[in-house]
């Protein structure tokens, strides 16, 4: 067993769809050989309820569109030494953006009225406020690596990891794209 | 706009590109000099048998003895010339048009019928740009499917012309034209009358070819289907300076 103190890092997805969590996912066999030189110590595909207080790498998915994106993208980028954008959600505001182009009202409405059967309303309660206008992740906080993709590819994912394990700076133009 | 037609007795020149030894002739311009010796030049106005644009600005290159750059599309060779290509400067500039393209109008590329085949998107990827550091516009612009084949949205649209110079050069219809300034500035079919409701337009979908983005596209195709071929083009333009 390696004494050496493994790589920790913390994943979060703010306005997105899980996609670059599932494209993750896809490194299959490799996810092997990730935990071996890494521990992931916070992430929706893991158990702990709370982000440490020191974490070496952050990746967040999705656009910051509400109160609650926000503050985590805040305490990922304080909590965490070097912060990706995975994905165009992330890394442009992509899809959650184009309701930018609409009044929060209506996008209300669109959504919680007018395509509802059923007691039509508009959930108020635990539910985070939605901010104006959605943003890129780097829109609020300083972000040190950009993935574009929608979503980024397994290869893709593994490539710009690797990369960073072995301490190098990777070089995401090289295995990804918008809209990848 | 015809193309001037090279005259029989055309002079070489040599020059100096990227510190490689080169000869030309001198009706040439850099654009096409590069692109003959597979030196890359970016660029999204530019194409092989339409009239310079100049209008990008992507293919600016560095001269020496000038301070100020120039576009590789709109600059003729000059023996003697010492063109660098690709220069940290050039590739800042290059970087921020990009951006800027990305943040003035909505390209979503995620979701664009010309995703996998936009030179936008792919020129964004050679040219480093992984983010735009530029706040988005969120500026929304109007889609225009009125035509029974094809389909123009704005949101997409760069402005680079090509639509107009093919339709005007080698259809001869002159359907589209410019209209605007700034970001108001838009391509429009007609006197800024619906596509579909076009007098003069043939439907020869040649302006959908040649259009880089997602702007100009085939009704009925879903995200990344739109494959454009712009073979036709050399051998159309050949043809019509021919005549």
């Amino acid at each position: 067993m390696s004494t050496e103190p493994k790589i920790t890092v913390a994943t979060a997805w703010l306005d997105g769809c899980s996609g670059c969590h599932m494209s993750f996912l896809d490194l299959d066999e490799r996810l092997i050989e990730l935990v071996a030189q890494v521990e992931i110590v916070y992430s929706p595909l893991v158990d702990a309820k709370e982000l440490p207080e020191q974490v070496d790498v952050g990746i967040l998915e999705g656009s910051i569109s509400s109160e609650d994106d926000l503050e985590k993208a805040r305490l990922f980028r304080e909590r965490c030494k070097l912060l990706i954008s995975l994905g165009d959600c992330a890394v442009t505001g992509n899809v959650p953006a184009m309701r930018n182009h609409f009044k929060l009202a209506d996008v209300f409405d669109r959504a919680y009225r007018e395509n509802v059967t059923l007691q039509p309303q508009i959930p108020t309660r635990n539910v985070p406020a939605l901010l104006t206008p959605v943003k890129p992740v780097h829109g609020e906080v300083k972000v040190d690596v950009f993935v574009p993709g929608c979503p980024p590819s397994a290869d893709a994912i593994w490539a710009v990891l690797s990369e960073l394990i072995a301490g190098r700076v990777p070089d995401p133009n090289a295995v990804t794209r918008f809209g990848a | 706009m015809p193309r001037p037609t090279p005259q029989p007795n055309v002079r070489v020149v040599t020059l100096r590109i990227d510190d490689r030894d080169l000869s030309a002739r001198e009706d040439e311009t850099l654009i096409e000099v590069c692109r003959e010796n597979r030196i890359p030049i970016p660029s999204l106005c530019h194409l092989d048998g339409l009239s310079v644009w100049g209008g990008c600005r992507l293919c600016m290159v560095e001269i020496a003895g000038q301070g100020r750059l120039v576009a590789a599309c709109s600059t003729r060779v000059a023996e003697g010339m010492v063109v660098q290509t690709d220069t940290e400067r050039l590739r800042h500039y290059r970087r921020t048009i990009v951006e800027l393209l990305f943040a003035e109008r909505n390209h979503v590329c995620s979701v664009c019928v010309s995703n996998g085949h936009c030179e936008l998107q792919s020129l964004a990827q050679r040219c480093g740009v992984d983010h735009v550091h530029l706040p988005y516009r969120q500026v929304p612009y109007p889609v225009d499917s009125s035509h029974e084949m094809f389909r123009l949205d704005h949101n997409r649209c760069i402005l680079c012309t090509r639509c107009v110079r093919v339709c005007d050069e080698i259809e001869g219809a002159h359907t589209w034209d410019v209209m605007g300034r700034g970001s108001d500035c838009r391509v429009i079919t007609d006197l800024a009358r619906p596509w579909g409701e076009s007098e003069t337009c043939t439907s020869c979908g040649k302006c959908v070819q040649v259009c880089p983005t997602g702007a100009l596209v085939k009704q009925g195709t879903s995200a990344g289907e739109m494959v454009k071929d712009q073979h036709f083009l050399p051998i159309l333009a050949r043809r019509r300076h021919a005549q």
